[in-house]
């Protein structure tokens, strides 16, 4: 029983990584029907400057600080905010109206650029990470929690309650969800389409660059690749959540971080990443609009 | 006083053209009518005038302003907003979250809180939905719901787009009253129907529209009255 309470204390913490990736996603398929492959890179991204901020350009990873680490977040955020808006500015924006592939084509280009550039700058070896105080584990009733954990779970909570305002009580977020619906139409309200996709982009990217930090600090390294796997992990919980659906990716994120942790405890932790896309064959099988994903409404 | 004109406006799809040379205008206070068969260039006349499509040739003037290639949030900034053929309400938001994204543009809270009570005075039904998300509603409610958001961004000029689509005829006429209604209060309409005849007995001009190209005009009444008319679109 202890031993199932760890895991899912250790998964929910996994999880919550893969869901604030996942919302990136979600909501930039939600508002361009665009799968943004350079978004792991983007996360990625925010765990370089993080990084640099802490290691290279401060003192900050060998005397960790909870402001210090705060205010590397919030850089990392803005970095990151800026590459996403920049990225939709160059690259997709003059394709947008062009067949969908190449949007995707160039979503993988750019998703190289980012991490070839990433070797080019940061060399190909991992670093070590941190940039939060070390604490003891909590440990009650058998089980043992870390404070990167526990950091995590927090900062994931918060994070999305905001999200969860933003997309459904502004005036920001009601035109996120018209343009996600129909794009001309919301155009005739008077929406201006381009700065929501910019704004989605921005949103997208800086709550990427967060799970870049916590996933970093959880996994304490940092290299150019890491964000390949959970890039796709995060794929994989958005598509299971429903692609476009923002609570969708939160649950996606959350039930694909259990289930990988739960199958690594039980049986081995070679089989982990194995579950991850079995779960999107079967969820593509079954289900292929999501566990929260609309089926279009009917035309009346 | 000449609200929009409309002179020698091509629209192509590709390489297909779809308006050869439009031009008409529509007077401040009136209700226009474009009338014409399926494929004839009423629904592209609208969007061509909304900004949704860019012309590629010809020149759109609203209110003495060169407005032809404007995206369309920068029209309806300038009071000119498109109620869009099939309604396009948004199923995924609730009724009043629909009617509060017609007001997207507007700052002026008081203003905007009359026009929701307006929008529910013309529309009652819509009251009593107000929390609903908007893809429960019928069809007919959700071709209210389009008219009354239309009206929420507090519009000079309304583009409305086969309102009477697939609608019992009692709820036509209740629809056709209120676009008269609306009218009265100072609200410009210019308006696509394949109904015909309706269209022309509320409307004081009318265009006819035959594959791209305006064939006729003459004010609501004559038109209504012409054997030609009365033939090719009234079932005569």
């Amino acid at each position: 029983m202890t031993e199932l309470l760890q895991h899912l204390v250790n998964g929910v913490s996994l999880g919550a990584i893969y869901a604030l990736i996942a919302l990136g996603y979600t909501m930039v398929y939600g508002v361009l029907k665009l799968i943004n492959f350079a978004h792991g890179d983007v996360f990625m991204l925010g765990a370089m400057v993080g990084w640099y901020a802490s290691a290279r350009w401060t003192n900050e990873a060998r005397d960790p600080s909870i402001a210090g680490a705060l205010a590397v977040t919030l850089l990392a955020m803005v970095v990151c905010g800026t590459v996403g808006f920049v990225i939709e500015r160059a690259a997709y924006r003059p394709l947008r109206g062009s067949p969908r592939i190449n949007s995707l084509i160039t979503a993988i280009g750019v998703s190289f650029f980012l991490e070839y550039g990433g070797q080019y700058l940061f060399g190909p070896n991992p670093r070590a990470f941190g940039v939060l105080p070390h604490r003891a584990n909590f440990i009650g009733g058998g089980i043992s929690v870390g404070y990167v954990d526990l950091v995590t779970i927090g900062t994931s909570i918060v994070l999305m309650a905001l999200l969860q305002r933003i997309v459904f009580h502004t005036r920001m977020g009601t035109a996120m969800r018209a343009v996600s619906w129909n794009p001309s139409v919301a155009a005739l309200m008077g929406v201006n389409i381009d700065l929501v996709i910019s704004f989605t982009f921005v949103l997208g990217s800086s709550l990427a660059a967060v799970a870049g930090i916590l996933y970093a600090s959880k996994y304490p390294s940092v290299h150019p690749l890491m964000g390949l796997m959970p890039g796709l992990k995060a794929f994989v919980a958005a598509v299971l959540g429903g692609i476009g659906n923002v609570p969708g990716a939160m649950l996606g994120g959350l039930l694909l971080g259990l289930a990988e942790q739960l199958v690594s405890g039980y049986t081995s932790s070679s089989w982990r990443d194995a579950v991850a896309f079995s779960i999107l064959i079967l969820i593509l099988l079954v289900k292929p609009s999501g566990l929260l994903g609309r089926t279009d409404a009917e035309k009346v | 006083m000449t609200l929009l004109e409309l002179s020698n406006v091509d629209v192509h799809y590709g390489a297909i053209q779809a308006l050869k040379g439009i031009s008409f205008k529509v007077d401040e206070g009136e209700i226009v009518t474009l009338i014409g068969a399926n494929g004839a260039g009423k629904t592209t006349t609208l969007r061509a005038i909304s900004g949704m499509l860019k012309p590629s040739r010809g020149s759109i003037k609203y209110r003495d302003e060169e407005v032809s290639g404007f995206k369309p949030h920068r029209l309806v900034a300038r009071g000119l907003c498109h109620a869009p053929e099939g309604r396009g309400i948004f199923p995924n938001l609730t009724v009043r979250e629909n009617l509060m994204l017609g007001a997207f543009l507007r700052r002026d809270q008081q203003g905007i809180e009359k026009d929701l009570e307006r929008g529910f005075a013309l529309f009652p039904r819509l009251k009593e939905r107000e929390k609903q998300m908007a893809g429960t509603l019928s069809g007919g409610e959700q071709q209210m719901l389009s008219i009354a958001r239309a009206l929420m961004s507090s519009p000079k000029l309304i583009l409305l787009d086969e309102p009477s689509l697939g609608l019992a005829p009692t709820l036509v006429e209740a629809i056709f009253a209120t676009i008269q209604q609306i009218n009265k209060q100072g609200v410009t309409v210019l308006l696509v129907e394949q109904n015909a005849h309706l269209a022309l007995s509320i409307a004081h001009h009318g265009y006819v529209l035959e594959t791209g190209s305006v064939v006729q005009s003459g004010k609501g009444e004559e038109l209504l009255r012409s054997p030609d008319i009365r033939k090719a679109y009234l079932g005569e």
